[in-house]
């Protein structure tokens, strides 16, 4: 029987190949995607650490050539910034993904998922254009506003879209119980559903505000930046990831470490405020 | 009788008095007759505070819809200008120059495309291997884990990813990389010119590395929507584990698609990482060292230097461009991811 069929033999070890080669091959790509990760996480620290002291939190930029100073300007900012977009993009996220979950069954809710969808994938400089022309324009002079409510903009399909997927969860047994006590179904959405689904929510808002925080490009020509002490909503505002912009582009060395030490500071800033926010949430809505 | 009943328990010091008998007359005379009002009229059998909070949001939903409306209507009106004078001109000419104030597009358009589609020739495999490893091989101890690392990768700012190419990247790429590929194709037309660092090939990697864990998580999905009884009926008929695979692929083929283009939506509107280490070039070559330039990274750079009005609306009707182009790349996506996921609900 051997003898009679050599291919039968040749075509089981190909294929044993193959599978080993093939899976192999598979694994090897997981492995290469964690390595840009470690590298850039490991730069950023070894890098960034260096720079990293009171200074940098307390004190404001030093002028070309001088070295020391900080980016207290540009912290307390960035976080203005974050909290004028949450502002504005977590109620209408909120309210948005609610009607989607709850009265979207319709043809304008399949519209709205899709604007929504077509909006998150539009990219965040041609948002910064649009904040540019709606309302630096008509106000004549960049503000904080102005990239505030672009961050909004970028925030809002994230924070709908989990809304919306968070209060499908919720199982339609407490809607029911809710009516069986004659609440009204307003009662039922606000004080039972949301609130079933507030963890849920509160990762999206999440996710939506740390996404936030590490954007650029819509706040180059919004916020612009500002090299002084401001916190004033209607004037240019300084802001980490800016700051990292023109700190690496700009030819003095000083100014690249600490371009190194706000980008240390800026994941710092995204880690702390998802700590804050899920300590906030945990003990508020504990059931 | 019954309502009686009812305002009785309710009100307990309320019986017997004078306004009790005036409110028991009241239902005697409306009995067996509908009262219709305004507020009845609107609302049929609903509660006023339901129909208040439908509206509302409602409304919030509708500001999401004309959101898009606006912005491309912004765009539109605020590029008018440069739209009459140049016409179709501004995509098929090459000078952008700001001083003569004449403005074509052509190699920054060529610029977006050819940096994008070089990263996905490289974020393509990796993240498909990836996904596969997820979803057909890797154990459920280790697949946690590494879907959180790569939406970890996902979730760095672009900003980072730039400075990271700027000061690790690019010296890499000058030093080694690129005068190692000058050496062993000397003739290679996509090897030529001075080995920068900063330039095509700079860009293609860094935008490689941001779609990856975008192609890599949405592979997965669609992976795993595939029914087990089409793997179990691969390993009924003998097949080994990567000729399952083969099988799961085939089955996700329109999903896969769907999740690369994904891919190519964020990698042609992607700004930061980009403008840092591409060179800044409006210029067509065709190698991979020179410097280029993508419309997201002219608008990065220029707006704000943008002094007279037809520069700034040329700069606008690339936004306006960018804004169409990345519609309809993530439309088609969303269409075919969603194709091959709702074929096994």
């Amino acid at each position: 029987m051997e003898m009679k069929f050599p291919m039968k033999k040749f075509i089981f070890y190909k294929r044993r190949t193959a599978n080993f080669v093939m899976l192999s091959l598979s694994l090897l790509a997981a492995l290469i995607t964690i390595v840009p990760l470690v590298f850039i996480f490991y730069y950023t620290i070894s890098k960034g650490i260096s720079n990293l002291n009171i200074d940098f939190f307390t004190k404001l930029p030093t002028p070309v050539g001088e070295t020391g100073g900080g980016m207290v300007n540009a912290i307390v900012g960035t976080i203005i910034l974050i909290a004028i977009g949450g502002g504005i993009g977590i109620p209408v996220g909120i309210m948005s993904g609610t009607y989607l979950s709850e009265f979207g069954k319709n043809k304008f809710g399949i519209l709205v998922r899709f604007f929504t969808d077509v909006l998150s994938g539009i990219p965040s400089i041609v948002v910064g254009v649009v904040a540019y022309t709606l309302v630096v324009i008509p106000m004549k002079h960049f503000s904080a506003l102005a990239g505030g409510i672009a961050l909004a903009i970028l925030m809002i399909p994230t924070i709908t879209r989990t809304t919306e997927e968070m209060i499908k969860l919720v199982p339609q047994s407490y809607r029911e119980a809710g009516l069986a006590l004659g609440i009204p179904k307003w009662k039922i959405t606000v004080m039972i559903v949301l609130k079933t689904a507030w963890k849920g929510i509160a990762t999206g808002i999440l996710l939506g505000l740390s996404r936030a925080a590490g954007e650029t490009a819509p706040l180059l020509f919004t916020s612009l930046g500002n090299r002084f002490w401001s916190t004033d909503i209607f004037q240019p505002i300084a802001s980490l990831t800016v700051y990292i912009y023109q700190y690496s582009t700009a030819p003095f060395k000083d100014w690249n470490d600490q371009a190194w030490t706000a980008a240390l500071a800026l994941i710092l800033l995204i880690s702390v405020l998802s700590l804050v926010f899920r300590i906030i949430t945990r003990s508020k809505y504990k059931a | 009788m019954e309502r009686r009943l009812v305002l009785n328990k309710t009100a307990g010091d309320f019986a017997g008095s004078r306004s009790e008998y005036k409110l028991q007359n009241f239902f005697k005379k409306s009995k067996g007759k509908k009262r219709v009002t305004f507020l009845t009229k609107i609302l049929g059998n609903k509660n006023i505070g339901d129909l208040i909070f439908e509206r509302l949001t409602l409304l919030f939903a509708m500001l999401v819809f004309f959101l898009v409306v606006l912005m491309g209507w912004e765009m539109y009106s605020n590029s008018t200008l440069s739209i009459k004078t140049f016409g179709l001109k501004f995509l098929i000419t090459s000078t952008w120059d700001p001083v003569a104030e004449v403005f074509g597009a052509l190699p920054v358009i060529y610029g977006t495309f050819v940096s994008s589609l070089l990263a996905l020739l490289i974020a393509f495999p990796l993240g498909i291997g990836v996904a596969v490893f997820l979803a057909e091989l890797a154990p459920g101890w280790l697949e946690k884990p590494l879907s959180f690392l790569t939406e970890l990768l996902a979730g760095i700012p672009s900003v980072i990813y730039g400075l990271w190419g700027i000061f690790v990247l690019v010296p890499w790429l000058r030093d080694s990389v690129e005068p190692f590929f000058q050496n062993k194709f000397p003739n290679s037309p996509l090897f030529q010119g001075a080995p920068y660092g900063f330039g095509m090939l700079a860009a293609a990697i860094i935008l490689s590395i941001m779609v990856l864990p975008i192609i890599s998580s949405i592979s997965r999905d669609v992976l795993k929507s595939v029914p087990n009884t089409q793997r179990e009926a691969a390993y009924a008929l003998g097949a080994t584990k990567w000729e399952v695979t083969k099988v799961v692929l085939s089955n996700a083929k329109s999903g896969l698609l769907g999740a690369t283009m994904l891919g190519l939506g964020r990698a042609i509107g992607e700004t930061m990482a980009v403008t840092m280490v591409i060179g800044n070039r409006p210029e067509i070559s065709a190698s991979l060292l020179n410097p280029s330039y993508t419309m997201a990274s002219v608008l990065a750079n220029e707006f704000t230097e943008a002094t007279s009005d037809l520069y700034i609306s040329a700069l606008i009707e690339l936004a306006l461009i960018l804004f169409i182009i990345t519609i309809m790349v993530n439309i088609l996506a969303r269409l075919l991811v969603w194709s091959t996921e709702r074929k096994w609900k």
